[in-house]
């Protein structure tokens, strides 16, 4: 598999893992305004997934489709990053895990219209219009949650101190990203660091919450190396579709 | 003298009434005849005002808890694209219960008071929600067979004398005909499919043919509140109408996806132009609606947990948007 394949998986993967989580909220989120709204991120981030599969699946040159590459490949063959895989737990942590991840997705998109792959350019062109929703609307609730009551306040920053940590590999390059920026398809993760840290800050101020001290942890997801949580969500996710080889839904 | 503003609708509306009562009972009733649409600010009998309250949430409770039978296979759903219909449905149905909300808010009742009713097991929500979705055909089935029949069931409400709830219905209307179709369209995918497939989707359908048609409610000759309904052109059309309605367009579309509907006694009738079926085991309905049937306890305890761990999120939201009015009145 060619850097660019992993680096095009390494994002697909990353949506359709967040989207996965986001949909098991549905139905049973604290007010019916958000079902709507995490169904409405799920969505937006399961439509860019099915894109970029589509576009992997093309620079691979192997004919395999979205439902196989989403349905068939095993734990170590995804490439998200890990903090997308972690347990929706309470409403704060899905918020948080939503937050720090928007800020990033946000700052890559921007980066990515000017890929060279013209397909990329143009995911990246849509993506970014919904990431800046999503960031709003993520960081609205972070703000409320922060700012909000004692307990509220407590809750989330706990939900920042347990999350933080996985921050650190969304900004460490290694050789397919170096591949990918230097084919001029892909963005070096290091470089969307200080974007990524601007509006962090200011929203964890408007938040009133302290930002987490850096840690030397670093899990790598985008290897194909994941936390334990990755396992079970794909074996639900494929179960149905693995129990019926070949046919067609 | 029709329109009479809500806020005044206290002491001064209930003199109104004793003194004007039949007066302005039987103007309302002429404007209901006349085909006239009644709004949130007009006059209104306190029956209907109650009769309304009582339909239109347990309509809203029924989109909110029925967001979870089809909400088990979202994490499952076997393609990429049927998990995103799967996801926009699940979504619809929610918005479907906001918009009704609102249109119950129309009529002087808050949405917590009836979400309280519901999570308390004082307000009734569509009984066809306590059936199990064991397989992926059962989202085939409740898209084809439970909206199905929540179309027949909600087109007559798109003219309902009470304006708000008749717009509402125009709306959910729509979706629910998408959804519909997408149901059935789920069902052709595995009625011409494999073997494991086919016999999938005839389970489902013998799951789901039953409790759909209990879906329009006792027989008309048991019915309580249908005749008053009908009079206040709230209701249309009886509950046998439209069940027969159902069963003679849902038929023919059973026969074209080649499963047989589970009903022994199913032949059409020629002189009468309509399918005749056997009898409904209306013990089950009963047994369903007392709260015994199989997901009453687990669908109450899903809205319940919801509603318990969302609470500091949503007392959290109150406080910052209370923090936020004081600030602006300081800078006022």
């Amino acid at each position: 598999m060619t850097p660019e394949v992993r680096y095009v998986l390494r994002l697909a993967d990353t949506n359709l893992v967040l989207a996965q989580r986001l949909g098991e909220w549905v139905g049973h989120a604290p007010a019916l305004e958000e079902d709507l709204g995490l169904a409405n991120l799920s969505l937006d981030l399961l439509g860019q997934a099915r894109l970029l599969l589509a576009r992997a699946g093309e620079l691979e040159g192997l004919g395999r489709g979205e439902d196989q590459l989403a349905y068939l490949r095993e734990e170590s063959e995804y490439f998200n990053l890990t903090l997308v895989e972690q347990p929706n737990g309470d409403f704060g942590d899905t918020v948080v895990r939503q937050f720090l991840f928007d800020a990033w997705q946000l700052g890559l998109y921007e980066a990515l219209v000017a890929s060279g792959d013209a397909a990329l350019a143009a995911i990246a062109a849509k993506g970014a219009r919904e990431a800046a929703y999503h960031l709003r609307y993520s960081g609205g609730w972070l703000v409320r949650l922060g700012d909000g009551t004692a307990e509220s306040h407590a809750r989330v920053a706990a939900s920042l101190a347990r999350l933080w940590p996985y921050t650190n590999e969304l900004f460490h390059d290694d050789d397919v990203d170096r591949a990918a920026a230097a084919a001029g398809i892909g963005v070096l993760p290091s470089a969307l660091a200080p974007p990524w840290s601007v509006r962090v800050d200011q929203t964890l101020a408007h938040a009133t919450l302290a930002r987490p001290a850096h840690s030397s942890f670093v899990w790598y997801g985008k290897q194909g190396r994941h936390s334990e949580h990755l396992g079970y969500l794909l074996a639900e996710m494929q179960s149905l579709h693995r129990a019926h080889p070949g046919a067609s839904w | 003298m029709y329109t009479q503003g809500l806020d005044s609708l206290g002491k001064d509306c209930l003199r109104d009434e004793t003194r004007d009562g039949a007066a302005l009972e039987s103007r309302f009733q002429a404007r209901v005849d006349a085909e006239e649409k009644i709004e949130a600010k007009d006059w209104m009998p306190e029956a209907y005002r109650r009769t309304l309250i009582r339909q239109i949430s347990q309509h809203a409770h029924s989109e909110v808890v029925g967001m979870l039978p089809e909400g088990n296979w979202i994490t499952r759903a076997p393609s990429l694209k049927r998990k995103t219909i799967l996801i926009a449905k699940v979504q619809d149905e929610g918005g479907h219960g906001a918009y009704l909300y609102s249109a119950a808010e129309t009529l002087g009742v808050a949405r917590a008071e009836l979400v309280d009713q519901l999570l308390a097991g004082k307000a009734k929500y569509s009984s066809i929600f306590n059936y199990p979705t064991p397989t992926w055909a059962d989202v085939g089935a409740i898209g084809w067979l439970v909206d199905g029949a929540a179309i027949m069931n909600q087109i007559p409400l798109c003219r309902c004398s009470y304006g708000p709830y008749a717009r509402a219905m125009v709306r959910i209307c729509k979706e629910e005909s998408f959804h519909q179709r997408q149901g059935y369209e789920i069902m052709l995918t595995l009625a011409r499919g494999t073997e494991a497939q086919r016999a999938m989707a005839q389970a489902a359908l013998d799951r789901w043919w039953w409790p759909s048609l209990m879906m329009f409610g006792p027989t008309d000759t048991d019915s309580k509140h249908g005749a008053q309904s009908m009079r206040w052109k709230i209701k249309r059309f009886s509950n046998d109408e439209l069940r027969q309605k159902f069963v003679d367009t849902t038929v023919p579309q059973a026969d074209y996806l080649g499963l047989g509907v589970p009903d022994p006694e199913l032949a059409w009738d020629e002189a009468a132009q309509h399918y005749r079926f056997g009898p409904i085991d209306w013990s089950e309905f009963e047994r369903v609606l007392a709260g015994h049937g199989p997901c009453n306890r687990e669908r109450m305890e899903a809205r319940c947990k919801a509603h318990e761990e969302g609470r500091w999120v949503r007392e959290a939201a109150a406080a910052w948007a209370a923090k936020r009015s004081a600030v602006a009145m300081q800078a006022a």
